[in-house]
């Protein structure tokens, strides 16, 4: 019981936090954190494929763009008078596509973001997974997916708009996105929707759905061999993380005003997983946090050292993949029970099941 | 007619550059089950070796230039093979049997490494100048192959025959075979397996030294080259079978001609969907790649 209450202080700390910064940010900084907010929806995620299920996926990315991209589809729209965006024009089309009219509804805007990706996250899973492919295996395969991906989007110039991606977006719903009104109603927005992802998140781990996750990360022929398909369960997970990274990219979209190709490559993928791993990948609250600490990072760095950035990124991977496999979250954890001092050594071998979650 | 041959040339010389930089990844990932995202950057590495070479030869010895590319190759892959050993020593020692760890490790270490060309060369590309007995190309039958072209095929034939000689003909390489077959049993009969891990994450760099190297005959190089040529060369991996060095042989240039003939029928994005869409297709059928076996093992 304790123990859950702690839990819950931990919860109440961070979102009280989040609820109040806008206050003392200015108005670039508020933005930047809006910003993160999105990436700690993806963290989330995350950290449930991959912590809980051990499913190490390299092309979140992906739905992350396709959920931008559907967003984006719309804002655009709606920010062409004449009904055909600027590019097309440029290009010299004048009908609007066939699958560009779908999105001057928004509501099918918004919910093609999320559920194209987890559609695709599902097919892309059911032909892996069925297989017993698994692994570093998928990894490579999902991030073939990018690859993939990306040339499709740069090549499709006339109806993507190409490697400089969709912007200039003026109104949602009619009201001006940059009107700091919109801009603080999109701030909480985002972080309701965190607390929402991540409410369902920590729930769907206290469940016997979430003891299962843990058990295909675990062991999965053992749990084969209790009659359990594994299959399912990890399309499932695949998809619901894919669909948490797709509405990351609607907000995202309607925040930052931009969404290129080049945001959905290889390396953002990769820095998703980093986000992750370095928050704890075994935590939910650790994710989200791991992203909002690491993007904030990067953004202090990359304006003070521009060329330090890459460095201290590819520093970061090698310190917390071989002195903090369990992330801040399972550092946290180890000083408080250093403080407590009953450091038994049955829970730091379980810190995985243990930790702030 | 002539057009299929010289697609067909054309993809033998793509798969072979792959297959190339695959040989490496397969020798690390097959025996030590660590997978190497700093991989493209031992390409990188051979590539600018190439490069300083070139710039010595031309300010020290200007009348030697011709020969200059012949010195590159083994120095190539000496350079790359050093760092990967030190890269072994340091990082990679401590990942073994946590593959997903080993990637993103030596993710961070590719950054490391692009950003450490980027400060030293500069972010725009270089480029190599080819000796002059690699220009022109040899007539045939009404169609023109590149001597580079061809070089670099013999040069791929050459690596690969060497590798294969010391697969099977040294006893530091029969060692590694059967570490790669079966680590324990390797290390019962007295096989230090640490010392053989060492080795081929040195060799498998080498490779991809060696790889970079050629690729600078084929254009202008710069601190993200390697990026290119790495998710291709992990399919080839998978597609080949893990730790099945002629599946991999068989796939990379199945890879290479496959996807120079779809481009050359579509277009350069269609043929990169199609050829994903075929590894996935080819997936279903056979899970573990061209050479995989069926084994009753679980894992």
């Amino acid at each position: 019981m304790i123990k859950k209450y702690r839990q819950g202080a931990y919860y109440g700390i961070f979102f009280l936090f989040l609820s109040v910064a806008p206050f003392f940010l200015t108005d670039f900084r508020a933005g930047l954190l809006a910003k993160f907010l999105c990436y700690g929806i993806i963290a989330v995620g995350i950290s449930l494929l991959w912590g809980y299920t051990g499913i190490l996926s390299l092309g979140h990315g992906v739905f992350f763009g396709l959920g931008a991209y559907c967003m984006a589809m719309y804002l655009k729209l709606e920010a062409s008078p004449s009904g055909i965006p600027d590019f097309m024009e440029w290009n010299g089309i004048t009908e609007l596509p066939f699958i560009w009219t779908m999105f001057k509804n928004p509501v099918f805007a918004i919910a093609a973001a999320v559920l194209v990706p987890s559609l695709i996250a599902a097919f892309i899973g059911y032909v892996t997974f069925k297989n017993r492919i698994k692994g570093v295996f998928f990894s490579i395969i999902s991030q073939a997916v990018v690859v993939v991906t990306v040339t499709l989007f740069i090549g499709a110039q006339q109806i993507t708009g190409g490697t400089s991606g969709l912007t200039n977006f003026f109104t949602v719903f009619q009201v001006p996105l940059t009107d700091s009104g919109t801009k603080t109603i999109l701030y909480y927005v985002t972080v309701f929707t965190l607390f929402l992802i991540m409410a369902l998140s920590f729930g769907l781990t206290k469940t016997r759905f979430g003891k299962i996750l843990i058990a295909i990360r675990d062991g999965e022929n053992r749990l084969r061999f209790l009659g359990y398909n594994p299959t399912g369960y990890k399309v499932f997970i695949y998809a619901l993380s894919a669909a948490f990274a797709g509405l990351a990219g609607v907000l995202f979209v309607l925040q930052v005003g931009i969404i290129s190709p080049e945001m959905m490559g290889i390396i953002p993928s990769v820095e998703m997983v980093l986000w992750a791993a370095i928050g704890g990948r075994f935590s939910i609250l650790g994710a989200a946090a791991g992203a909002i600490l690491t993007n904030s990072a990067k953004s202090y760095l990359s304006e003070s050292y521009p060329e330090f950035w890459t460095i201290f990124l590819g520093a970061l991977f090698l310190v917390v993949v071989l002195y903090l496999p369990n992330g801040l979250a399972g550092l946290v954890e180890k000083v408080k029970l250093r403080f407590a001092k009953k450091e038994k050594k049955e829970e730091v071998k379980h810190a995985g099941d243990s930790l702030v979650s | 007619m002539s057009v299929i041959l010289m697609q067909l040339f054309n993809g033998i010389s793509l798969g072979s550059i792959l297959l190339l930089v695959a040989l490496g990844l397969a020798i690390t990932f097959g025996q030590m089950n660590i997978i190497n995202m700093a991989h493209g950057e031992f390409i990188m590495i051979g590539a600018y070796t190439t490069y300083v070479l070139q710039q010595v030869f031309q300010q020290q010895f200007p009348d030697a230039f011709g020969t200059y590319f012949l010195l590159a190759i083994p120095v190539a892959f000496l350079v790359a093979a050093f760092i990967g050993l030190l890269m072994e020593k340091t990082i990679v020692k401590f990942l073994y049997e946590r593959p997903s760890d080993s990637l993103l490790a030596t993710w961070g270490v590719s950054l490391i490494l692009q950003q450490t060309a980027r400060s030293i060369f500069g972010a725009p590309n270089v480029a190599v100048a080819a000796p002059e007995w690699l220009n022109g190309g040899l007539s045939l039958a009404g169609m023109t192959f590149p001597y580079k072209r061809l070089f670099i095929l013999g040069l791929v034939l050459l690596s690969v025959l060497f590798l294969f000689i010391y697969l099977y003909r040294t006893n530091s390489g029969r060692r590694m075979k059967a570490v790669t077959m079966n680590r324990e049993m390797a290390s019962c009969l007295g096989v230090s397996t640490r010392k053989v891990d060492s080795t081929a994450f040195a060799i498998g760099s080498g490779l991809a030294g060696i790889a970079g190297c050629s690729l600078t005959l084929l254009g202008s190089i710069g601190p993200t080259l390697g990026t290119a040529y790495i998710v291709d060369a992990f399919m080839i991996v998978v597609l080949g079978g893990v730790g099945k060095l002629k599946g991999t042989i068989l796939a990379g240039v199945m890879l290479g001609i496959f996807s120079t003939f779809v481009e050359f029928s579509t277009s350069a994005t269609i043929a990169k969907m199609i050829v994903f869409a075929v590894i996935i297709l080819f997936l279903q059928w056979k899970p573990t790649g061209f050479a995989g076996v069926r084994v009753r093992a679980l894992d």
